[in-house]
Order: structure tokens, then C-alpha cells, then sequence
């Protein structure tokens, strides 16, 4: 039973990178980061509830959360100044530091 | 398997809003998971946090962008299929693959030990942890206060 959490663990990975890769969207890239991070969520947890350690995970998961809040906020922050300046949130469009 | 669901929902719908929407949902997904495994206040975190502020976060900057024309969405929904649509095979192929790996993992039972509190932990084993967490709180405040910041004009 608990081999099939890891299961969806590994998919969640997948399905987040597919996204991060595949896409050309920023905000859409950002959702996928999200769907790792909650991949990494689930597999502290599941760490914590097969070694008998769910309290010391909780913690972990906690100061997970509030990275990953402070990260979204900030990341959404610079997507909509890139969307500012450039009318478009289409990475191809972004060749400031290039040009 | 609604959690792969959801999340596979929420890469391969085409509106943004959509997606954001599916994203909260994998949340709740989510958090009802980490309460099925014991960790009720990483639960509630995971529900009221990444299911609730996240998203708002997200639908809010999606409301602050414009909305694609016609012509644009056609012309975008064609690139997506061409990009996407390997996808759902590649997860359900591997899905299937470890699924029939099936390794047995030792049940909790065994490796139970004696544990502190949640709460415990976080205030008085981890207290170091908490300034860095109000750190990173802060400069996350600080980028945003620079990032919005208006130009002082002349």
C-alpha cells in the first residue's frame, strides 16, 4: 500500500517537470514548481509516517510551506514586471538581458 | 489517483484560471493524503496555505494579465496538443511499470519510536529554524516592496 504513495510521488515529479519543461508560459512554469513542491511535501510526509517520526516531519513540511509561499509570491511579483515591460508572458519574448 | 488526476488536469487544461483552479484542488487532494498519514497540522497548513493563499496569489496575477484573442488561443491550443499530448501515455506507462514493481516497505509499527510533540519540536528543539523562517519571510516582504515599488517620478 504504501509503495503506490511513492508511486504518486514519482508521477507528481514527472507531470511537474513535463510542465516546466514543455511550457513557455511563466505562470504556467510556476504551477508546475508547485506540483514538485507538493511532491516534496508528500514524500516528507510519507518519510515521517514510515520511520514513526510524523512530528519531526510536520515541522519540515511547515518550513516547506513558508518557502514555497515566499518563493510563489515573489516569483509571481517578477512575472508581472516581466509581463510590464514586455506585454507578454511568453519566454521566447524575453531577450532583455540577451539584446 | 485523484491526485495524479488533478495534477494532470491542472497541466493540460487550456486557461490559465482553469489551471490555477485544478492546482487547489491538488492541494486539498493533498492535505486530505497528510491527514491520512498522521500529520494533521501539516495538514491544515498544506489546506489553508497552498489550497487557499496560493491560489489566490494565482488568480490574482492571472486577473491582472489580458486575455488572448481569438485568433491567438487557435493558434496556441495547436502548439499546446503538439506539446502535451505525450503526457498522459508517458505517466500511465510509467505508472503501470512501478506499479508492478511493488516493493514492500516496512509498515510505521516497526520503527515507532517516542516522539515530542509537534509543537514541541517546532518551539523548543527548533527555535533556530523559526528566525530563519521570519527571514525568509522578510526578504520575500522586502522583494515584493521593491518589485512594486513605483518609479519616483521628476
Amino acid at each position: 500500500m504504501l509503495w503506490h504513495f511513492f508511486v504518486f510521488i514519482i508521477l507528481l515529479f514527472i507531470i511537474g517537470f513535463y510542465c516546466i519543461l514543455a511550457t513557455y508560459n511563466l505562470i504556467r512554469a510556476l504551477i508546475g514548481i508547485e506540483l514538485l513542491f507538493k511532491a516534496v511535501t508528500l514524500l516528507l510526509v510519507l518519510v515521517g509516517y514510515i520511520r514513526g517520526q510524523t512530528q519531526l516531519m510536520q515541522t519540515f513540511v511547515i518550513t516547506l510551506i513558508v518557502i514555497e509561499v515566499v518563493m510563489m509570491v515573489v516569483a509571481i511579483g517578477i512575472i508581472l514586471g516581466l509581463r510590464r515591460h514586455n506585454q507578454s508572458l511568453d519566454t521566447r519574448y524575453l531577450k532583455n538581458l540577451k539584446e | 489517483m485523484m491526485l495524479v488526476l488533478s495534477a494532470l488536469w491542472t497541466v493540460l487544461t487550456r486557461s490559465l484560471l482553469r489551471s490555477a483552479i485544478a492546482l487547489a484542488f491538488t492541494s486539498a487532494l493533498l492535505a486530505m493524503i497528510i491527514f491520512r498519514l498522521n500529520s494533521p497540522i501539516a495538514g491544515i497548513f498544506e489546506l489553508s496555505v497552498c489550497s487557499g493563499l496560493i491560489s489566490v496569489v494565482f488568480i490574482s496575477a492571472i486577473s491582472l494579465t489580458h486575455p488572448l484573442s481569438w485568433e491567438e488561443i487557435f493558434k496556441h491550443m495547436r502548439e499546446r496538443r503538439a506539446r502535451f499530448i505525450l503526457l498522459p501515455f508517458i505517466i500511465i506507462f510509467i505508472g503501470i511499470i512501478l506499479s508492478m514493481l511493488n516493493f514492500k516497505i516496512n509498515p510505521p509499527q516497526v520503527m515507532a519510536v517516542q516522539e515530542n510533540d509537534a509543537r514541541y519540536i517546532l518551539w523548543n528543539l527548533r527555535q533556530l529554524d523559526l528566525f530563519g523562517q521570519m527571514a525568509i519571510l522578510l526578504a520575500g516582504v522586502f522583494g515584493v516592496i521593491i518589485l512594486f515599488k513605483e518609479r519616483i517620478k521628476k
